[in-house]
């Protein structure tokens, strides 16, 4: 996991005075953080709080309402290809398709992520050795979930936007990915996850942003 | 060019694990075409005079209904988001897809079109044209029909709309496609439409997947 | 700077519709004696037509009718493009308001069309007709831009979504337009089946011309007015709103 340094400004996340409607109904207003290298921000809050439409908008997808959110200096949605490569981001859905096996889901990832992560090691960690040649429709839930964790870990990315990690997951599936997380700071990353289950990743989090 | 590659091969790959969704729009062409006869007379005479335009409109309309899950499939199970976010510029990737998607669905209409041909007792000396003029027309018939499903993405019911929003857009091509036929059986030369054909295609090409990209975007705000 | 100022004003929806409500009298007014006198002048004093007797009248509403639509779509793509582009609202909503202005022009261009070549073609409706066949052509255009902007419940995205196939009808719009010519003119019966101009003379120009301007700013104070509703169901929360319904109406 290493730490990629950007071109130019410091690998910082900044909100300013985010804001977001949906619906005719205003989220939240005039949400400020900023992350630094090495720290987790853990966003929690009830259903319908905005924390998926907050990682969208961290994340480009979306536009806010008002205020805005930059990623080293560039606003989200302007930041150029190379440093788009440094963001990944892994939302409610799985993002696999289902006709595909579990390896050729990854290995499609890796290969365009242009990822150098070994295979058989993550596999390994997620659990998914037997069954790297099951298409993905035959998996449970839970086995999907660690399939889609696998293709976000593939990605060389300094900043990760996690909505929900831990849905469908196993004692030992949260583990792995509270380790990941801790892992991830050390070597200097940045990680802003949206979750109910707030108890698993607390100890890696630096902040934490209630809506 | 990597990502192009990338998605193209997947696509591909996809397409043929469900064999039903490249049988489905070819099976709609050759059956609409067929029943033709059963809805105007099965005679030589009145099929050939309007066999022409009935295995072009029924191309326009298998190609609308080839290209409506274009899309969704992947805005379904968020590969969508993926590769909106992927530093690979997004109509390299729209363009990708429609390119495999024509590969599986516009290509087998070249080979079945001209079955088709003779069956409604068009000269033979008109089906290379036919197949040529096709060749250059399914491709644009595509884009259009991938920025309908673009626009139509998240929409429900987006079959049928697809075809009210882009319809009106393939009014040239159908123009061109059947001049083009018309004057090959009667035995002229078709360069004139050929040659239009061919430019739409390369306008739609390099234009329609930039569309295409932009709509998917907005839908997936 | 003035010019700057005043375009920023341009994207408040009070200040539209205000703006709106200032000038659709004098629209009205004009419009209406731009069309008394072009039709006067049409009707009344322009000669009749050595080849078609009385019956080429209905140019006087035709004409300005298909140009409108034209006029119409240019100003729903435009706008709609400057929305999307500058995600400004009061772009969308002047694109909205435009859409079903131009569709009923068109359908007023069909109809007279229709009633133009009767005389002649025997038929109200004669598909060889390349302007007729453009003109349908654009009638579904418009038709796919409502029916595309009324299936999303997001109105910003109904909006943005939207702009986008105006865009791409407006640049097809040059190729459908030539192409339909092209047809056309390969399928000419030996029997006139275009709808031929008469030779115009100046005394025909003239009305005609006022009628295309008089038509244009009934058109500009229809637009003032639908604008003004399409504001108003926007801002239906504003205060600016509530205040304006609890004073009196304007």
């Amino acid at each position: 996991m290493d730490c990629f340094s950007l071109t130019g400004n410091q690998p910082v996340l900044r909100a300013e005075s985010l804001e977001i409607w949906r619906g005719g109904l205003c989220l939240f207003s005039e949400l400020n953080f900023e992350l630094h290298p090495g720290q987790v921000a853990l966003v929690t809050g009830a259903n319908g709080s905005g924390k998926t439409t907050l990682l969208r908008v961290l994340a480009g997808l979306t536009t806010p309402t008002a205020g805005a959110a930059t990623w080293a200096g560039t606003a989200i949605q302007r930041v150029e290809a190379p440093d788009r490569r440094k963001v990944t981001y892994q939302g409610h859905l799985d993002g696999l398709k289902k006709d595909l096996t579990v390896e050729e889901n990854l290995d499609f990832y890796r290969a365009f992520w242009n990822s150098l992560e070994p295979m058989d090691y993550l596999l390994e960690q997620l659990r998914l050795s037997d069954c790297r040649d099951r298409q993905v429709r035959y998996l449970s839930a839970g086995q999907r979930r660690r399939v889609a964790l696998g293709c976000m870990r593939i990605k060389p990315a300094q900043l990760w936007l996690l909505d929900e990690p831990l849905t469908n997951l196993d004692r030992k599936g949260s583990l792995l990915v509270a380790d990941w997380l801790a892992q991830h700071a050390a070597a200097g990353g940045l990680a802003v996850v949206a979750t109910h289950q707030r108890e698993h990743l607390i100890q890696s989090a630096s902040i934490e942003i209630e809506l | 060019m990597n990502a192009f590659v990338l998605i193209l091969q997947r696509d591909l790959r996809l397409a043929f694990r469900r064999w039903s969704e490249i049988a489905t729009p070819l099976m709609f062409f050759i059956i609409v075409a067929s029943l033709f006869p059963l809805a105007s007379s099965p005679e030589a005479s009145q099929l050939r005079e309007s066999g022409s335009a009935v295995l072009w409109m029924s191309a326009l309309l298998s190609s609308l209904l080839a290209l409506d899950g274009l899309f969704r499939a992947d805005a379904e199970d968020g590969s969508m988001e993926q590769l909106i976010l992927s530093p690979a510029p997004l109509s390299l990737i729209v363009l990708a897809k429609i390119l495999a998607h024509w590969a599986v669905s516009g290509a087998p209409l070249l080979l079945f079109a001209p079955l088709l041909a003779i069956s409604f007792y068009l000269p033979a000396e008109a089906l290379p044209t036919l197949i040529i003029a096709l060749a250059l027309a399914t491709p644009t018939l595509s884009v259009l029909a991938a920025i309908g499903a673009a626009l139509t993405v998240t929409l429900r019911g987006g079959g049928a709309i697809i075809g009210l929003l882009v319809l009106p857009l393939t009014g040239p091509v159908l123009i061109f496609g059947t001049q083009a036929t018309e004057m090959a059986i009667n035995g002229e030369s078709a360069l004139g439409p050929l040659y239009l054909l061919a430019a739409l295609a390369v306008f739609a090409i390099s234009v329609g997947p930039m569309a295409a990209s932009a709509a998917i975007r907005v839908a997936m705000e | 700077m003035g010019l700057v100022r005043w375009f920023h004003q341009l994207a408040s929806p009070p200040y539209v519709y205000r703006l709106a409500g200032q000038l659709a009298p004098w629209f009205a007014v004009t419009a209406g004696l731009l069309l008394l006198t072009g039709a006067y002048g049409g009707l009344v004093l322009a000669p009749e037509d050595y080849l078609q007797g009385d019956g080429f009248r209905i140019i006087y509403v035709h004409v300005p009718s298909a140009y409108l639509s034209m006029l119409a779509y240019m100003i729903m793509a435009t706008s709609a493009a400057v929305g999307f582009v500058w995600r400004i609202k009061m772009a969308h909503g002047l694109a909205v308001s435009a859409a079903p202005l131009g569709a009923s022009f068109t359908l007023l261009a069909l109809v007279t069309g229709g009633i133009w070549g009767k005389p002649m073609w025997g038929t109200y409706w004669q598909w060889a007709d390349a302007r007729l066949m453009s003109e349908l052509l654009l009638l579904f255009l418009f038709a796919g831009y409502m029916v595309l902007r009324a299936s999303f419940d997001d109105r910003e995205k109904a909006d943005r979504v939207s702009a986008i196939l105006a865009v791409v009808g407006v640049i097809n719009i040059p190729i459908i337009h030539y192409s339909v010519e092209w047809w056309s003119t390969l399928h000419q019966g030996p029997t006139i089946a275009k709808l031929d101009q008469p030779s115009i003379t100046m005394d025909m120009l003239t009305p005609l011309l006022v009628m295309i301007l008089g038509f244009t700013i009934f058109f500009a104070w229809l637009l003032c007015k639908r604008l003004q509703g399409e504001i108003l169901s926007r801002e239906s929360h504003a205060r600016w709103v509530e205040q304006l319904l609890e004073g009196t109406t304007r």
